[in-house]
């Protein structure tokens, strides 16, 4: 058992999101940074889509009540177990009656802390994902508060006693650009709308990060991006990643808790397997869009996978060394 | 600026991103059309590397299992299927839904009667006169997107989209109308307000309404 002893707004309880409902109307949800959770869960021998906390606003405080295998990941937030400084991108075990301290973000913008068995609460529509429009799953659909208790479902998995880390995946994986937060794009069905000043700009831009960003979408400032003629849409489906662009010409990035169906008229898509940099960007931060095809999707989405199993398999291999060697 | 959406001549099949496809049905914006979707829909349910097929107004969206390397084996699938022609007919749930026209709960009834040119009493009987057919579900969870309108009443959505509207909250833009099921932003023309729940997740299926469903307005008070 975990108790929250103070926390910012927006701590939610989040897996890997819903799934088969998006004809209900409901959102994917889920990690923000789907890539940091799954790290996070493999690091402590889970399943990649156990619930874990993310934590968007620094900082938090929480005490362990019992024995209990954790890990933090996504953004470097200077963690102190007790008197203990952890690196990021690491799994430890805790003590009962240890503190663990989340400090402000060094790098990156939201903590994933996994725990050993994933976050116990019950699945709602087969996810255990909070939906805060709507009020369900996680622990009664809202945000954590102080004095939460939240119980892990546990496993028998033994970690080293110095913990387990792994290489970030901002630098175990190739970034499309020279910055950390470029991201792969594939045009959508209104790029050719666009003048051409306006599909240079969507390439060539930073495009600022603003303060009204959220899980719902984020907002961006740059260049006005200008149709040849208006649109008016018929409302469709929309996916996270999707970059749509009202009226005012200032791109809108939808992400894990945006609206399923929208009308704007959209330039591009942001490919899943580049999601998780969006998340970790911060108002302030500048994106960069790198075009790309469905054949480079895939090569991402391969990419990704690789890498994860790689880590499940040395973060495997490392632990049945340590108990080999009676330092588990 | 035309309200209305240009007809395509073609279908438009088109990626959304790494793991979606977006289909957008040739042809005009009725109900027709859209009972083809649906009957797509149905079809394109059972492909394999489909995880769900999502109605929208005249289009359909494929969610993948992943990212396929080239749409064509789709695009290819999408068209035939199509091309048959198949319509689905549903028996229709019909919901009666008391409105609060204008007031507090609809802060936008007054720009959309000077934006068509009438009266706000007019705007009201005209909104209130037709059987509207849930054409999609989404948005939101719930949240049923209308066919039905009136065409003096289409109107492109507002420029500055609001933070937030409450749930139960009347709107429309382009050739829409629909209530809101939860609190959330919305660039539409919020005109009533009504008393209703249209989603829970306790339940299966968790929304209230389906596609071809019917739903009827009915003034309960006009605040002009």
């Amino acid at each position: 058992m975990i108790e929250i002893l103070s926390t910012p707004s927006l701590v939610t309880i989040q897996d890997l999101g819903r799934s088969g409902f998006y004809r209900y109307g409901v959102c994917r949800s889920g990690a923000m940074d789907r890539l940091a959770l799954a790290i996070g869960n493999l690091l402590l021998g889970n399943d990649r889509g156990a619930a874990g906390l993310e934590i968007p606003i620094l900082p938090l405080r929480l005490r362990f009540n019992s024995d209990l295998n954790f890990s933090l990941t996504g953004a470097d937030c200077g963690a102190m177990l007790g008197d203990r400084p952890l690196p990021p991108f690491w799994a430890t075990r805790a003590k009962a009656e240890d503190v663990l301290t989340l400090n402000a973000p060094r790098s990156g913008c939201r903590v994933y802390l996994c725990v050993a068995g994933g976050i116990d609460v019950p699945e709602v529509l087969d996810s255990r994902s909070t939906q805060l429009r709507e009020t369900f799953g996680g622990i009664e659909g809202r945000a954590l508060a102080k004095g939460d208790r939240i119980a892990a479902v546990g496993n028998d998995v033994r970690l080293p006693h110095a913990g387990v880390g792994t290489v970030p995946p901002a630098v175990a994986l190739a970034a499309a650009g020279d910055s950390t937060t470029a991201v792969r794009v594939i045009p959508a069905a209104e790029y050719a709308d666009y003048d051409d000043a306006s599909r240079a700009a969507f390439w060539s831009a930073d495009w600022k990060v603003t303060v009204q960003s959220n899980r719902a979408g984020y907002r961006l400032e740059g260049p006005e991006l200008a149709l040849t003629r208006p649109r008016e849409l018929r409302s469709h489906g929309v996916v996270p990643g999707v970059v749509q662009v009202p009226a005012g010409g200032q791109p809108i990035i939808q992400l894990a808790d945006a609206a399923t169906m929208g009308g704007y008229p959209k330039i591009g898509v942001v490919i899943d397997a580049d999601l998780w940099r969006i998340a970790q960007a911060r108002p302030g931060d500048a994106l960069r869009f790198v075009e790309c095809d469905t054949a480079g999707a895939a090569d991402a989405h391969d990419e990704t996978e690789t890498y994860l199993a790689q880590l499940a398999a040395d973060v495997g291999r490392q632990r049945r060394l340590a108990t080999a060697w009676g330092v588990a | 600026m035309s309200a209305s959406a240009a007809s395509l001549e073609e279908p438009r099949i088109t990626p959304l991103g790494s793991s979606a496809i977006l289909f957008e049905a040739p042809g005009a914006f009725d109900i027709q059309h859209q009972r083809r979707i649906w009957a797509l829909a149905d079809a394109a349910a059972t492909w394999d590397m489909v995880v769900e097929a999502v109605p929208g107004m005249t289009n359909l969206m494929l969610i993948l299992a992943r990212p396929p390397r080239d749409i064509g084996v789709f695009e290819t699938l999408l068209r035939d299927a199509w091309d048959i022609g198949d319509e689905k007919h549903v028996e229709p749930t019909v919901l009666e839904l008391s409105i609060v026209y204008g007031g507090e709960g609809g802060p936008h009834l007054h720009d959309v009667a000077e934006g068509a040119g009438l009266s706000v009493a007019e705007v009201v009987r005209i909104h209130t006169e037709p059987d509207y057919t849930v054409y999609a579900v989404g948005s939101h969870a719930g949240y049923c997107y209308l066919g039905g309108l009136d065409a003096r009443l289409f109107m492109p959505r507002r420029k500055v989209p609001l933070v937030s509207i409450p749930g139960g909250s009347l709107s429309l833009a382009g050739m829409q109308t629909g209530v809101s099921a939860s609190a959330g932003p919305s660039g539409w023309h919020t005109i009533g307000r009504a008393e209703i729940s249209f989603f829970d997740p306790k339940r299966l299926p968790p929304a209230l309404m389906k596609p071809g469903d019917v739903v009827r307005f009915k003034a309960e008070r006009v605040i002009a």
